[in-house]
């Protein structure tokens, strides 16, 4: 059985339907999975998480958490789902430790009972459990909302973008935590902006504007990338993307990092490339075959 | 059980956390009712006043003499003629003035009736009505009390406006209409706010999925209010009874259910508003707007009811706080039971009820 | 002081209390360099940012923005730059024109001005049909190249952008940053945080901020290779690793 599944999923919004958030979105996500579906702002992941988590319903097609209904059995996946808003703020005039305690009571369970599945992560924000939730850091705020969606022990966890907003080393450390956690058993939904984190997941869905553009392992989807791809660079990066936009055997070209890549239409040698490289930008021209990351499989799925 | 619980005890630390808050709601009705029962009062004291009397009888002197020695009026001026009471008013320093005719005690005597003439500079209309009422009540005693000591067959019975409220303080309004006010703005006001600020915290998305039932959320955000407004009619109550000297004729516990019936209403209200509003700002402009000022202007504890224009005297009937009000007057002050107030308090149960099922048929047990 | 030099900080101090949000950072910006500003939450960069815009007062020390004294001309500052943030940026429930005749209108600019660059920009992002549009309607990725736009608007000495391209997708990102490439070219210096450590790449120079202090301040291919890493997030995460302050 699938610990998620999700068949044709259709949601708008507005009085006429005019703003469609989710087109017919299908996937399925094993147990003890970690997913993740990776889109920028506005492809619908909330939308998405909010059907799937019995908060909103969707205009056509069903989904099952845990095997149950959506629409019909909410109250049995109210019980067994954890879930992490994307604009959730803790109470912020509570403690640490009031607001894990509200929250376990809530879902009818004591700290005590489910310590062992809390422990590694709260045990790094124990030491200030008599702190008012409003004056953490974001990193311990992000580790003290994830005990609190773990608390109850749900058997699928929902993260609405957790990093957003989060510098890059706490984004590292909640990366690492979502690993243990999964080998505890649990099924882990996780939605994100940053296409690096792709790589974290076990697999993903590649979202943008309400449809799915691909689903697979992040090693897959790299794999499908078939185009020849190489990464330039020069002392003059303007000059060298808005020269090699212009050329016939250019299918893209965009910065990234500190080089552009280069989508060429056909392969073709190194030696040739640098050659016609040479003599639109005479200047010192870097060019190497790069694998493509995800970003590029995003890039080019987009532009499909 | 154990949920709802640890949800109330969470809703106090809230309060209780954010102590300016507390300190305006716990506060607020102890400086409103000394600001109404003392600076805003529109008590009269000494008034100054000018006697044209034409009897200069021992009835029209003592009558004098009593005005004189009440303590909203003082004789300021005696005066000769008609024209001399409009030189009076011009000067401004003179309101009111008292005409006594000639044949005051033998008209009195005689045909156990007898006329007098008030004249109010008008410029002011709420003073000049003011001031004629005070000194008809004064005229009034006199006239009771001449009747007593003479046992004379006859009393001479004028309508006085002011029956329930011989000493016309203005407490005697003012302090139901605090109750109401106060009661609609906790209860209404900060419910219709806390469970809002839930929803913008992304809060209130986890209290749905968790197995707590929605309408236990919703209850359990009200529950700490209903207290805190237990406790402020409570302090109203004190302050009025002891500072004010506004005496509580009625039964205090019919008092105390009425009160309890009203906070249910607001607090209905409250999670009405909070079901249709989705910041805190929009709770706080519907409460301010669609309640709070209708209580002010049409609950008759400001602007009596009978003046307005018949339009707004039916609007005034779907304004919940007219109905408190009323019931707080009848019971406080004049001291009347149930029977008489029955009409006005099913009118406040029904509109609770009418709240009541509509706010927990909108309360939504998903999203938008 | 020569003139090319749009920001100059020495000593740059800012203290809350006891607190030292901004400690001691000196630093100089050329006319025109893209100066990525990096550093994890916490660190002083929106403390930093704000002196330099004239919108707090330093503790200690001396800065100057657009050659004007963040201490005495606060006010002339303002004029000089333009400001962009991914939470304020354009108002919702106006339209794309009205937006712009608004902040043309701040900055002084007269109808025509504002008439012809309007027509311009549009142009320019091929919006031209979305000009009387609100800007709630429109996506994500174009409302942030609008709110560029009108953020040079008035054309400034320094634009500071605050992570502006958070939540966007790649390929506008990649359209934004073809924004702020052109803009600097035209002799707009530009002043950025973010968190994507690759656009910290496309920075001229970087400079990061751990515990209140620039730690490092180099060129991208310059701090790789002096911390011996093979990308700008790996120097990031070795440098704000270190840190041991953990405010928000």
């Amino acid at each position: 059985m699938n610990a998620v599944r999700v068949n044709s999923i259709i949601k708008t919004y507005g009085k006429k339907k005019e703003i469609t958030a989710l087109q017919d979105i299908s996937f399925e996500v094993k147990p003890s999975e970690l997913y993740g579906i990776i889109g920028p702002d506005g492809a619908g992941k909330t939308s998405l998480f909010r059907i799937l988590t019995t908060l909103l319903l969707a205009d056509s097609g069903n989904a099952t958490v845990d095997g149950f209904d959506v629409v019909k059995d909410y109250k049995e996946i109210r019980k067994r789902v954890g879930y992490m808003p994307g604009k959730f703020s803790l109470y912020q005039d509570l403690s640490v430790e009031e607001n894990l305690n509200f929250f376990a009571t809530i879902f009818n369970t004591t700290i005590r009972e489910n310590y062992d599945l809390i422990k590694d992560i709260y045990q790094q924000i124990e030491p200030f459990k008599d702190r008012k939730a409003g004056k953490l850091s974001g990193g311990m705020k992000q580790k003290l909302a994830l005990s609190c969606a773990l608390i109850h022990r749900p058997s699928v966890l929902f993260l609405d973008e957790p990093t957003t907003g989060v510098d890059a080393v706490s984004r590292k450390e909640f990366w690492e935590m979502l690993k243990r956690l999964k080998e505890q058993g649990i099924t882990i939904l996780v939605s994100t902006p940053y296409m690096d984190e792709a790589g974290l997941c076990d697999r993903v869905a590649l979202i943008q504007t309400g449809k799915i553009l691909s689903i697979n392992t992040p090693q897959g989807i790299v794999d499908d990338y078939k185009k020849p791809l190489w990464a330039v660079k020069s002392p003059n990066m303007l000059q060298l993307l808005n020269e090699l936009k212009e050329r016939n055997e250019v299918e893209d070209i965009y910065p990234f990092g500190e080089y552009h890549h280069l989508v060429l239409k056909n392969n073709i040698k190194r030696e040739e490339l640098e050659q016609w490289i040479k003599q639109s930008t005479p200047e010192a021209v870097t060019v190497e075959a790069v694998r493509p990351d995800i970003e590029d499989c995003f890039i080019s799925l987009m532009k499909n | 059980m154990k949920q709802f619980l640890s949800f109330i005890k969470k809703e106090f630390l809230h309060i209780w956390r954010d102590k300016r808050t507390m300190f305006i709601l716990l506060g607020m009705p102890v400086v409103q009712i000394i600001i109404f029962g003392f600076a805003l009062t529109n008590e009269v004291k000494n008034s100054k006043i000018a006697i044209l009397d034409y009897a200069k009888d021992a009835a029209s002197t003592s009558l004098i003499t009593e005005l004189d020695a009440s303590r909203y009026f003082e004789i300021d001026k005696n005066l000769y003629s008609y024209d001399e009471i409009e030189a009076e008013f011009k000067k401004g320093k003179i309101k009111l003035a008292l005409v006594i005719p000639q044949q005051f005690a033998s008209d009195l005597q005689h045909f156990n009736k007898a006329q007098v003439q008030l004249i109010a500079d008008a410029s002011d209309p709420n003073t000049a009505n003011q001031l004629t009422n005070y000194a008809t009540a004064v005229i009034m005693d006199y006239q009771k009390r001449i009747t007593n000591d003479r046992k004379l067959p006859y009393t001479i019975n004028t309508e006085i406006r002011n029956l329930y409220n011989p000493q016309l303080k203005g407490a005697y309004n003012f302090v139901p209409g605090v109750m109401a006010m106060v009661l609609l703005l906790v209860c209404t006001m900060m419910t219709a706010i806390t469970i809002v600020k839930e929803k913008e915290m992304g809060t209130m998305e986890i209290m749905l999925v968790s197995p707590m039932k929605p309408q236990m959320v919703v209850i359990a955000k009200a529950v700490p209010y209903l207290v805190l407004s237990a406790v402020n009619i409570s302090s109203i109550l004190l302050l009025s009874r002891f500072v004010l000297d506004v005496p509580i004729n009625g039964s205090l516990v019919l008092l105390l259910f009425e009160s309890i019936l009203f906070i249910l209403v607001s607090l209905s209200l409250g999670l009405l508003i909070s079901s249709a509003a989705a910041s805190q700002q929009t709770a706080m402009f519907i409460s301010l707007v669609g309640m709070f000022l209708p209580t002010v202007m049409l609950s008759g504890f400001m602007f009596p009811i009978e003046n307005m224009p018949l339009a707004l005297r039916i609007v005034s009937n779907i304004v919940p706080a007219k109905w408190y009000f009323t019931i707080v007057k009848s019971v406080m002050i004049k001291g009347i039971g149930l029977h008489a107030i029955w009409k006005e308090t099913l009118v406040l149960t029904g509109m609770m009820l009418f709240f009541l099922t509509v706010a927990i048929k909108k309360f939504k047990i998903r999203l938008a | 002081m020569s003139t090319d030099k749009v920001i100059t900080a020495e000593q740059l101090t800012k203290r809350f209390g006891d607190f030292t949000a901004v400690d001691h950072i000196s630093f100089e910006v050329q006319k025109g360099e893209i100066f990525g500003f990096l550093g994890a939450n916490g660190a002083g960069k929106t403390t930093a940012m704000r002196m330099l815009c004239g919108l707090s007062l330093p503790t200690s020390g001396k800065a100057t923005v657009a050659g004007f004294d963040v201490y005495k001309e606060n006010e002339k500052i303002k004029k000089n730059i333009g400001y962009m943030s991914q939470k304020f940026s354009l108002y919702d429930d106006l339209t794309v024109k009205e937006n712009m005749r608004f902040y043309g209108g701040i900055y002084g600019m007269s109808d025509k001005q504002i008439k012809d660059k309007t027509v311009f920009i549009l142009k320019h992002l091929h919006l031209e049909s979305e000009g009387n549009k609100l800007v709630k309607s429109l996506p994500l990725g174009w409302k942030q190249k609008l709110a560029f736009s009108v953020a040079i608007f008035h054309e400034p000495e320094i634009v500071f952008l605050d992570e502006p391209t958070g939540g966007v997708d790649p390929v506008t990102r990649r359209e934004f940053w073809n924004m702020i490439y052109q803009a600097a070219a035209d002799g707009i210096t530009i002043f950025v945080t973010t968190h994507y450590m690759d656009e910290a790449e496309y920075c001229n120079r970087v400079s990061i901020m751990v515990d209140g202090r620039i730690d490092a301040l180099d060129t991208p291919s310059q701090l790789k290779k002096t911390y011996e890493a093979t990308s700008m997030d790996e120097v990031f995460l070795k440098l704000a690793r270190k840190a041991v302050r953990n405010a928000d």
